[in-house]
């Protein structure tokens, strides 16, 4: 309850967790799902499993693209910017992830071309800047950013820059959000839904989730009042057997989502069969990769890509983790041989990985001595 | 990358491409307005900045909770950096 005081409105938290301990039957047991990495790093920021009672359960999701993907991929495209004549750029948050042989910032050090660009838009500049190099965009991300790397890649078509390429890791959430409801070793009995994705997606492609899975999701912003508010509609629907979608972030996600952004997305890229999800194995039709049409600006056409596949180390532990079997401090490795400084899996590296957001929150705050706390 | 970033519209820059000088916590950056054409975004609107784009129109007091939101979780640091970073090509 500590962070209590900081929130806005703490009478309308108070109340709200109140709505949620009486809605929560106490012959039930509630597995409620947040998909979006976001989601998970404010729930330890803000302690707000504390507020629950302990037969509401959040189990962490899938949204962390940075989590998601496998290492494989790295090496495959710092394989390709081994070749003095290529650029290697990616965001900030891609330049510390291990791949099989180290990460982009170890490369670097090595002496690789490597750069941190904060935009796609940014990386296409870099190619028009550097015309004797080829430049490569490791792209990665949800419907959040893919939309904009769509859209850098038909301003590329349209100003003619031949040196640039994308490689594109980008990954659709409604897939994952159905090989989990799939998985054997999953029970979730409701969704909170990510919020920034469905500023682009909006709400009707989860109307399955609630049709043919019966299973409710709602919507959800990032504050506190906003998950709180998110679980109570979940127990709502869970406790009078409705499965319906609900927006309780309405604020900002329009239920249609961004049309433009669909559209730039479906131009540019179309469904791959399968892709490998780091954790949760091979799901079909659940990433993006580039139309023919722009074999030009794709990396994957442009260059031979070596398709590496690398087996997380066998002590990890990140596919039961990633997937909610596991609790982070449940895995051997976890605040030992892992830790955020020396990340050994991908849910370790990002802020929004559930390891990391545990470490820094739940496990550290045990370790310190009492009044030192976050 | 997963922040939203929230900023206001300063001036409009006709393109193609579309772009915007925005403003955020006074500091200003070019970002691009392209995914929300349909949106006529004009100077004074409020806007939501994913990797230099601007992806949806947002009123100013969910402007400022998504500040306050993105300092609580200790990420303004890194949303600056990030806002700081559009337009280097290093």
């Amino acid at each position: 309850m500590k962070f209590v005081d900081e929130f806005r409105d703490p009478t309308a938290i108070a109340q709200t967790a109140q709505e949620i301990r009486r809605l929560a039957d106490p012959r039930r047991h509630y597995r409620l799902m947040e998909v979006c990495g976001g989601h998970t790093h404010a729930i330890y920021r803000f302690g707000l499993k504390d507020l629950l009672p302990e037969n509401v359960e959040l189990v962490h999701g899938p949204g962390c693209p940075v989590c998601v993907l496998p290492m494989g991929r790295i090496d495959d495209a710092l394989a390709i910017a081994a070749d003095p004549n290529v650029i290697f750029t990616a965001f900030g948050d891609m330049m510390r992830v291990p791949g099989a042989h180290g990460s982009p910032l170890e490369h670097k050090a090595r002496g690789m071309d490597v750069r941190i660009v904060y935009s796609p838009a940014d990386a296409l500049k870099t190619a028009q800047n550097n015309p004797g190099k080829h430049v490569l965009f490791f792209a990665i991300g949800f419907e959040t950013t893919a939309p904009s790397t769509a859209l850098t890649l038909l301003r590329a078509r349209e100003k003619g820059v031949r040196n640039f390429s994308v490689f594109s890791n980008h990954v659709t959430i409604i897939p994952a959000i159905r090989a989990i409801l799939d998985s054997p070793d999953m029970r979730i009995d409701a969704f909170l839904g990510p919020g920034h994705v469905s500023t682009v997606i909006g709400c009707r492609p989860y109307t399955w989730i609630a049709q043919n899975e019966r299973k409710p999701i709602a919507v959800s912003g990032f504050e506190p009042l906003d998950l709180l508010q998110s679980i109570v509609m979940v127990l709502r629907q869970l406790n009078t057997g409705r499965a319906e979608v609900e927006n309780q972030y309405q604020r900002v996600v329009p239920w249609e989502g961004n049309r433009t952004a669909l559209r730039a997305m479906s131009q540019v890229f179309e469904l791959r069969p399968y892709f490998e999800w780091r954790g949760l194995g091979f799901i079909s039709q659940s990433a993006l990769r580039i139309r023919s049409e722009f074999a030009a600006w794709d990396t994957e056409s442009r260059f031979a890509v070596p398709g590496v596949r690398v087996t997380d180390p066998k002590a990890a532990q990140c596919g039961e983790v990633l997937k909610g079997v596991l609790k982070p401090s449940q895995c051997k490795l976890f605040g030992r041989e892992c830790t955020p400084e020396h990340p050994i899996g991908a849910l370790m590296v990002s802020s929004e990985g559930s390891c990391a957001a545990y470490f820094n929150y739940e496990y550290r705050k045990q370790a310190e001595p009492a009044g030192m706390g976050v | 990358m997963c922040l939203a970033i929230p900023g206001q519209i300063l001036e409009v820059i006709p393109g193609p491409p579309l772009l915007a000088v925005v403003d955020v916590t006074g500091v200003r950056r070019k970002v691009d307005l392209g995914l929300l054409e349909e949106e006529n975004p004009a100077p004074g609107d409020w806007v939501l900045i994913h990797v230099g784009f601007a992806m949806s129109k947002i009123s100013e007091q969910g402007a400022r909770e998504q500040m306050q939101m993105l300092r609580m979780l200790g990420e303004d640091e890194a949303a600056m950096q990030e806002i700081n970073g559009y337009g280097n090509t290093p």
